[in-house]
């Protein structure tokens, strides 16, 4: 008997009228946990009741706290017919499980109902008394924390990062049992509500204990989705990764550690990054490896990628190129092996983190990803879901393969999706190959020790855009050159990711979000025709995809995406791709080449005009581009600007001017300009349409920005006005005549009308930047095709923007000539304990810029893990200042960052999941598709601020909305809607908010405000 | 391709005032996207006439939405699903019942019933205010008028606890629930020249010193009704008119306290009678509900008028009734001297008032 949970159901309000008579309501409660289920007494004609109820104890197994959600339900009372149900709220009491979230839930929560919304509210209170448990077979995991956000959370420091954790529960769907038949829509719509809820405890319990079982205390990344598989049923499916989580107190529990002795020890693999080439191998061509593969229920899988997969367990460590090598030697041997053996031992090295503590990323080998095509069947025994664990470990063990092919051992910014057409579904699975350090990865090594170090002995923002594999063994052809920034290593021409910018990166200009939009026209078939007609279809769609990204890139003027994800939806006729991803300019990286158009009737002089028009075009977007975006190389700039397209001589000339390069380089270098992707062949209309539509994307107002990812490379003074929102847009083809150009532009058409919609809707926060921009595709019917946008808009300070972007220019110029120096001392640096320390990379200049408003002394900012955290770590004492008092309805602010810009985040309250189905039957009378979405969406949105604010928080970050399947038959005048969102709820403090306590606390000690901090400790 | 959906939820709820203007003021999608591109804003934001029509249609099914809530404004602050920051609930409020000084010169002192309400074509046409925004004005009086109309307590403070209305706009509803509740006559032609301004001049004197209010703050309706004893008893102000006496020892103290004062003496000396009759008069009939209604028509054709045609300087017209009043305290066999500061007092603000072209 492990747990009791208490429930006092206080009050309610704005109740609707039950009574059409008396135009009033006699409300009751009842609540539900498990089988056992309590009664409030009827409260007679009111639509503000006051319960007060006495406390409703449960005793439960904690196994059952973790997995049920304690159910309540507001109903009218009715003494001639049955009582009338008002509406239900569900609570997810996983929050109340370990100790240092919340202790208490309790507010006002929105009382629900899937047909008619929200009605009213209602004021409960919920505690948990957790009775320790050392029986050793437990069930349940009760103590492991979980956070969506996808970095180590803010108020936390990684001790561990163990890895890769993954579960999948599956049920039958509700909706499709025989009794659906006869029940009404509002009591299969809850029991799905309901079975969804359980099915996610379930999962999260069986998680929990993977890590339990890893040692680790914590799962950061945890990402929940669940497939709607129709008749064959429901998954609910999790990855994440699992770390053990060390809670920062105070700062000063660091400077012992700082002085132990491993420190020695330690710091070697941090000069790994000068070393040339002692574990060389390379990316680039970021999207090379996939895989298709398709098999009717029983799955193979036919392996396309080139390269030696999978095999090879050793690293390739020795192999390195002859120029490599000139040290590091044995103790370099012996760290690769530990960090190889570290990973080995997992079955799957993913980390589905996207941005990591400092030193944690060695080197990026580039884009890894694999689909498969399924062909659904029912899951006969709900317990044993092997099939669907099969194809995933199947499709996981692939990207395994492809990222050892690029000579990497783990994966990073690790995710899998579904997309499902009636009985056909799509698997993917994509990351970014990585080398990572060791140090964070095993028992009993490191402690935190190191932080300092590492900041000083970084190498200067470009370590991990040299390549991981083998220069003469390459994986896939590819373009290297040295380092632009150190000059010792070799770096491909292009880098594709699906990561965060690392903090550390040293990144010209601004970056910007680029897209790739394709559709194909697809026969409708059935079952297996219908899969292997996909199958063939997939590369087709991955390579144009890529083609695109690689050509808007170079038009942007830009060598490198972050960030990257590449969704194929399937529908009854069609594919849909699309690729999101924010490109910037990294200074490591060569000058990308421009886009150079040939003609395949080089005799028509009309045609070749036509040609040199578009050449001309061309030319002038990307050095349009280049100005907007603040791309100035310092040392080439000019020679980019008056030539987009370098000649091969021009470039080599160019590198040999910058640094006494080898004959090889030159070599490689002259290769560059033949390259194929550099070239579009204009050979027919298609083509042309292409060229056109590389043209067609205008770029947003001035005063706006975009990107996909966290932060946005150029930009680091925002302000604190953020405005998270949810956009979805519906269009229906013409069905007559259509071609996949129709289809292409269409679908372009719609995605560049979001977007201008969004600009222009926030155009009073300008300046601002669009950031974490997440484009959803779904092709909910045969003609329509929905697109969903979440994103958050946050301001930014214009003139100190430019301040530090100038700062950073003369910063980064400042750097080369240092490099230059250090080119020359090199070896003696190498072995020197103490690196310069004043090349900072530019986005920790603008952490401190940043955090300076904090008024914490750097010093202790500088024991911290958390660099991406934008504020410094002191006063901790005041993390629990009340959030909005004042107002009647405190403001939960939501985004799918995991920061807040100009506060600080004291307390992780737990995780938020929750799963909302509405229906109705008076689509007309709602306001037709777009009132009745528009209404349930705010819904949503207020039904997640009320929990975090009954969790006692004021923000919800790593917000995100994993699904909103929206189905529509306006002819029955009906309409459905499933949402599924997920974030972390936290307590954050405003920056200047901290200061002024901090003053307060200094002067009067115990006050009230102390004492509160005391509490949540 | 059409649009078949098209949304955006903000997680704070996006107000566009100017969109929110339109639409208050009854403009249809398609009429409200005209106007804005003739305002000019896609030239300043480089839009295209699709984004416009799309925002404004997401604007106006938010308004739509957060329509309900307005109608009962703590609604709107306690409510969950809009997250609007304090400032911009005010603002939502504040105009939503903002009314325009046309529509409410055609309802004033009407009975706020259908009958009413049907007229409302009429007003929408003559005033070229939107039908739609006659009947959202029109409903908010009748709304504020519903909830405050059996209430105790003061009829501002209830006005603005219940509507979270400014204290301005608060006092021009308690006029008009005042002036619906007592059905003063305000639509007479010869009334025209007054403006809404003037009327809640009146209305907030008479709530002051002429309702049950005034005396006592624990009664129902105490704001909404005038004291009906105090009614009763202006009939005794009669005297002042009807004893030849009296009258000709008040015209005779005011004379002599005013010659050489006024520009227009000699046409004051003359008509002397005639407007304190007047006057009185008005005090006097006002038992009947008939005579309530149509006290400003009284007010005017008794007094505004004739001085107005001899030209009376609005001076003149201080001096005159400053003296008016305070010399009937001089006169021996006058017992009813609070009775007369209780009227007078307000009459005075409100003729003065009243006294313009």
């Amino acid at each position: 008997m492990p747990g009791k949970l208490k429930v006092k159901i206080v009050a309610g309000r704005h109740l609707p009228v039950m009574d059409r008579a008396s135009d009033l309501t006699d409300a009751f409660v009842e609540v539900k946990f498990g089988n056992t289920t309590f009664k409030t007494d009827v409260y007679l004609k009111s639509l503000n009741p006051q319960w007060n109820s006495e406390w409703f104890k449960f005793e439960v197994d904690d196994e059952d706290l973790q997995d049920e959600p304690l159910q309540i339900t507001v109903l009218d009372h009715d003494t001639y017919s049955a009582n009338d149900a008002i509406g239900k709220v569900y609570i997810d009491i996983d929050p109340l499980l370990y100790s240092e979230a919340a202790t208490v839930i309790s507010g006002w929560f929105p009382i629900y109902d899937t047909i008619h919304g929200i009605r009213g509210e209602i004021n409960v209170i919920v505690k948990v008394d957790l009775f320790n448990d050392l029986n050793r077979f437990r069930q349940s995991s009760c103590g492991v924390k979980f956070f969506c956000t996808t970095s180590i959370p803010k108020c936390y420091r990684a001790v561990i990062i163990h890895g890769f954790v993954e579960e999948l529960v599956v049920n039958e769907d509700p909706e499709y049992q025989w009794i659906d038949r006869i029940r009404t829509p509002r009591a299969s719509n809850e029991a799905r509500q309901r079975l969804i809820s359980l099915m996610s405890g379930e999962l999260q319990r069986k998680i929990g204990l993977k890590v339990l079982e890893m040692r680790g205390n914590a799962v950061v990344g945890y990402l929940q989705c669940f497939d709607l598989e129709g008749e064959s049923g429901l998954v609910v499916r999790a990855i994440g990764t699992a770390c053990t989580l060390d809670k920062l107190s105070s700062p000063a529990a660091f400077l012992p550690a700082c002085n132990s002795p491993c420190k020695e020890m330690k710091e070697i693999p941090f000069n790994e990054d000068p070393n040339p080439n002692t574990h060389s191998s390379g990316p680039s061509t970021p999207l090379k490896n996939q895989t298709y593969s398709f098999s009717p229920s029983k799955s193979y899988s036919r392996q396309s990628s080139s390269s030696d997969t999978d095999l090879s367990l050793t690293p390739k460590t020795g192999m390195g190129s002859g120029s490599a090598g000139k040290e590091g030697g044995p103790f370099k041997a012996l760290l690769r092996q530990q960090t190889q053996s570290a990973l080995e031992q997992r079955e799957f090295p993913f980390f589905t983190l996207t941005a990591f503590p400092p030193g944690f990323l060695v080197h990026v080998g580039g884009v890894v990803s694999a689909r498969s095509v399924k062909l659904l069947d029912r899951i006969h025994n709900p317990d044993e879901p092997e099939t669907r664990d099969a194809w995933w470990a199947e499709i996981r063990q692939e990207i395994k393969s492809h990222a050892k092919a690029l000579g990497c051992h783990a994966v990073v910014g690790y995710s899998e999706s579904t997309s499902i057409c009636e009985e056909v579904c799509i698997l993917s699975a994509s990351g970014t190959a990585a080398v990572l350090n060791p140090r964070f990865l095993q028992d009993g090594t490191v402690e935190g020790c190191l932080e300092q170090r590492l900041e000083e002995n970084l190498p200067v923002g470009c370590g991990f855009c040299h390549i991981p594999y083998d220069e003469l063994n390459m994986p896939f052809p590819a373009h290297l050159t040295y380092c632009y920034n150190c000059r010792k290593q070799k770096v491909p021409d292009v880098l594709f990711t699906t990561i965060d910018l690392p903090t550390d990166a040293t990144v010209i200009g601004k970056g910007c979000l680029i897209q790739a939009r394709l559709c194909r026209l697809k026969k409708k078939a059935q079952a297996e025709a219908n899969a292997t007609a996909i199958s063939n279809l997939l590369p087709f769609m991955e390579y144009e995809v890529h083609t695109q990204l690689m050509n808007k890139l170079k038009l942007k003027g830009m060598n490198a995406l972050f960030g990257l994800r590449i969704q194929i939806t399937v529908g009854e006729n069609m594919l849909m791709g699309l690729a999101s991803a924010t490109g910037v300019y990294l200074a490591a990286l060569p000058t990308p080449g421009g886009i150079q158009i040939a003609g395949k009737t080089p005799n028509d002089s009309s045609y070749e005009q036509h040609i040199s028009h578009m050449q001309k075009k061309i030319n002038d977007t990307i050095a349009k581009n280049k100005e907007l975006y603040e791309i100035n190389p310092p040392e080439t700039s000019e020679e980019v600007i008056g030539s987009p397209i370098p000649e091969p001589r021009q470039r080599s000339r160019l590198l040999r001017s910058q640094s006494e390069s080898s004959d090889e380089v030159i070599e490689l270098d002259l290769s560059h300009g033949k390259k194929d992707a550099f070239v579009l062949e204009i050979d027919d209309t298609d083509a042309m349409e292409d060229v056109h539509s590389l043209l067609t994307d205008v770029p947003p107002p001035s005063g706006f920005y975009s990107c996909n990812t966290e932060i946005m490379p150029g930009i680091n003074n925002w302000t604190s006005e953020i405005q998270m929102f949810t956009s979805v847009r519906v269009i229906r083809l013409s069905s007559l005549n259509l071609t996949n150009q129709a289809l292409n532009k269409n679908f372009n058409d719609l995605c560049e009308n979001l977007l201008k919609s969004l600009y222009f809707k926030l155009r009073s926060m300008i300046p601002c930047c669009l950031c974490h921009v997440n484009f959803t595709v779904s092709l909910p019917e045969d003609e329509l095709i929905q697109v969903t946008v979440t994103a958050v808009a946050i301001t930014f300070d214009k003139n100190q923007a430019l301040q530090t972007t100038k700062t950073h220019i003369e910063k980064s110029l400042q750097r080369a000539s240092t490099d230059n120096e250090e080119l020359l001392q090199f070896p003696l640096e190498l072995c020197s304990d103490s690196l310069p320390s004043h090349p900072f990379p530019p986005a920790k200049e603008h952490l401190e810029s940043a955090s300076s408003n904090s008024g914490i002394p750097a010093a202790q900012r500088a024991v911290t893990v958390e660099k991406a955290s934008p504020m410094g770590e002191g006063n901790f004492r005041n993390r629990s200042a009340p959030p909005c008092a004042n107002s009647t309805v405190g403001v939960v602010k939501m985004t799918p960052l995991s920061f807040i810009p100009g506060a600080k985040i004291t307390k992780y309250l737990g995780i938020i999941n929750m799963f909302f189905i509405r229906e109705t039957t008076s689509l007309r009378e709602e306001g037709g598709v777009s009132g009745f979405l528009h209404a349930f969406i705010a819904e949503v949105f207020a039904m997640v601020r009320a929990h975090v604010a009954a969790l006692g928080g004021n923000a919800v970050v790593s917000y995100i909305m994993k699904q909103c399947v929206f189905m529509e038959n306006p002819n029955k005048n009906q309409a459905q809607c499933l949402i599924n969102v997920s974030g972390d709820a936290v307590v954050f403090v405003r920056e200047s908010d901290l200061e002024v306590a901090s003053t307060q606390q200094a002067a009067a000690t115990c006050q009230p405000l102390c004492t509160g901090g005391e509490v949540t400790t | 391709m059409t649009s078949e959906l098209d949304i955006f939820v903000g997680n704070t709820t996006l107000i566009d005032e100017d969109v929110y203007r339109l639409w208050l003021d009854g403009y249809s999608v398609s009429d409200a996207v005209a106007l804005r591109v003739r305002s000019g804003i896609l030239e300043q934001t480089g839009a295209t006439a699709a984004v416009l029509q799309s925002d404004t249609m997401d604007h106006y099914r938010t308004f739509h939405m957060l329509e309900r809530l307005l109608h009962a404004p703590p609604k709107l602050l306690h409510q969950l699903i809009f997250q609007i920051p304090p400032s911009r609930q005010a603002l939502l409020i504040e105009r939503y019942y903002a009314f325009d000084e046309a529509f409410v010169r055609e309802v004033l002192g009407k009975k706020l019933s259908k009958g009413t309400k049907k007229d409302l074509d009429d007003i929408s046409t003559k005033t070229g205010i939107t039908l739609k925004s006659c009947r959202r004005q029109f409903d908010n009086f009748k709304r504020v008028f519903k909830v405050v109309e059996e209430m105790r307590g003061s009829l501002v403070d209830n006005i603005q606890q219940h509507f979270l209305l400014s204290d301005r706009l608060s006092r021009d509803y308690a006029a008009i629930v005042f002036f619906a509740n007592n059905r003063f006559e305000t639509g007479k032609k010869k009334l025209q020249y007054l403006s809404f301004g003037d009327f809640a001049f009146c209305a907030e004197l008479m709530i002051q010193n002429w309702t049950l209010g005034a005396v006592d703050s624990q009664v129902d309706d105490m704001d909404v009704d005038l004291d009906k004893e105090f009614l009763q008893d202006l009939k005794e102000l009669k005297v002042l008119v009807a004893d030849k006496d009296l009258l000709d020892l008040h015209k005779s103290v005011v004379c002599t306290a005013l010659r050489g004062k006024l520009s227009v003496f000699s046409e004051m000396e003359a008509n002397f009678k005639n407007l304190s009759r007047g006057l009185v008069n008005v005090a006097a009939k006002l038992i009947h509900n008939k005579d309530v209604r149509d006290l400003f028509v009284d007010l005017v054709e008794k007094f505004v008028e004739p001085c107005r045609s001899d030209h009376w300087p609005l001076s003149d017209v201080r001096l005159f009734l400053n003296q008016y009043s305070a010399s009937v305290h001089s006169l021996d066999g006058f017992r009813h001297q609070a009775l007369w500061d209780r009227y007078m007092g307000t009459l005075r603000g409100c003729l003065l008032r009243l006294y313009h072209d």
